[in-house]
């Protein structure tokens, strides 16, 4: 089975698809995500799905990775490597990388934002909130009356509450009078932080 | 042996950590492409240094994870943030309980009401809704559930 009988399935019509999209960028070393823009969904074939399964806890450490996991998935190292550079493309993969526990290195501080904004404002004011650096994640979700009523969440690190504090004070400045309310959650325990895990196929 | 922290950290450690969030190289030896690149920010470090240090920071706990973060909506699946209000004595069970669906992928303590907080990757996005009523069952508490309904901005990097 070759690379090229990978199948997309276009969502949203009014986004065209670039032919580029679908060539395996060859012309960077290091990995990189998909824009966030991409509204394709990738239907993963049986060998990627075998490939996913084998990757999915984590890549081994030793000289020839992709290697060691074709050997697994029973594909050569070059598949293995023109496959994962298709699912990053795709955004299927956001990235290959390390992931902190962020505790561990200092980042001690956690804080959901959460902020009830008005419904008018919220898709001009998410897009402000998501630019600020300091902002990891930023959605809007949901209202849950008359028990939750926030509809946007931004996620805001630092070293101490202090500076998720002093952060929250400038993304509360920018909604202005839009935000009718607001919060923060603080972590104060990882309970479980495995990814996304797909089940093998008996 | 002392455990790693970020005061104690080797500018070694703090930079693989820093380029390693980024992106991990798609070549036939990535360690040593790692190395090449440190090399070129002037830090002259071997192939099985990289991979030594890679695996004592897992080891260590600094590093929970290395390898392909996968979105599973991306791949036609569920994904989503549910919320539950659980008291003090059934939290151990309730963490258990929740833990235990391989579909959450992650799961929070956080000061609220709503202390508990995990999100659910599933393969079909029909999945959530049987998920969540399976928890419910399983657990005797309501699970709040937070779809996004518009991505603003995801890019989590910590600079050491």
């Amino acid at each position: 089975m070759s690379v090229s009988d990978l199948h997309f399935k276009e969502i949203d019509s009014k986004n065209t698809v670039n032919s580029d999209n679908f060539n395996p960028a060859v012309n960077h070393t290091f990995s990189k995500g998909a824009s966030k823009n991409q509204t394709f969904e990738f239907v993963l074939t049986e060998i990627d799905r075998a490939l996913v399964i084998a990757t999915q806890e984590g890549l081994p450490v030793s000289e020839r990775p992709y290697q060691i996991i074709g050997e697994e998935v029973g594909i050569s190292e070059d598949e293995v490597i023109c496959r994962l550079e298709k699912m990053l493309e795709h955004g299927v993969i956001r990235r290959i990388a390390v992931i902190p526990n962020h505790y561990r290195i200092g980042f001690k501080a956690n804080g959901m934002t959460v902020w009830n904004v008005k419904d008018d404002d919220i898709k001009r004011l998410g897009r402000q909130i998501g630019e600020l650096p300091y902002v990891s994640h930023c959605y809007q979700r949901p209202r849950h009356e008359p028990y939750w009523s926030y509809n946007l969440f931004a996620m805001v690190h630092g070293t101490e509450r202090a500076q998720v504090e002093e952060r929250a004070e400038k993304l509360k400045a920018i909604l202005g009078d839009s935000c009718l309310g607001n919060e923060i959650l603080y972590s104060s325990k990882i309970l479980k932080k495995t990814g996304m895990r797909l089940k093998a196929k008996s | 042996m002392n455990a790693i922290t970020r005061e104690n950290m080797s500018e070694l450690d703090k930079k693989l950590i820093n380029l390693l969030q980024d992106g991990f190289p798609l070549t036939p030896r990535p360690f040593e492409t790692v190395a090449q690149e440190l090399l070129q920010g002037g830090l002259e470090v071997t192939e099985a240094e990289v991979m030594q240090r890679i695996q004592a920071l897992l080891d260590d706990g600094i590093l929970s994870r290395f390898g392909p973060m996968y979105q599973a909506e991306r791949m036609g699946g569920g994904l989503t943030l549910a919320a539950m209000k659980v008291t003090e004595e059934d939290y151990d069970r309730v963490t258990q309980q929740v833990n235990k669906f391989p579909q959450v992928a992650h799961n929070y303590r956080r000061e609220h009401e709503l202390n508990m907080w995990f999100v659910l990757a599933t393969e079909s996005p029909e999945e959530i809704e049987d998920c969540i009523d399976d928890m419910e069952l399983a657990t005797g508490y309501h699970v709040f559930n937070m779809p996004k309904e518009e991505e603003f901005y995801v890019g989590l990097r910590f600079a050491l």
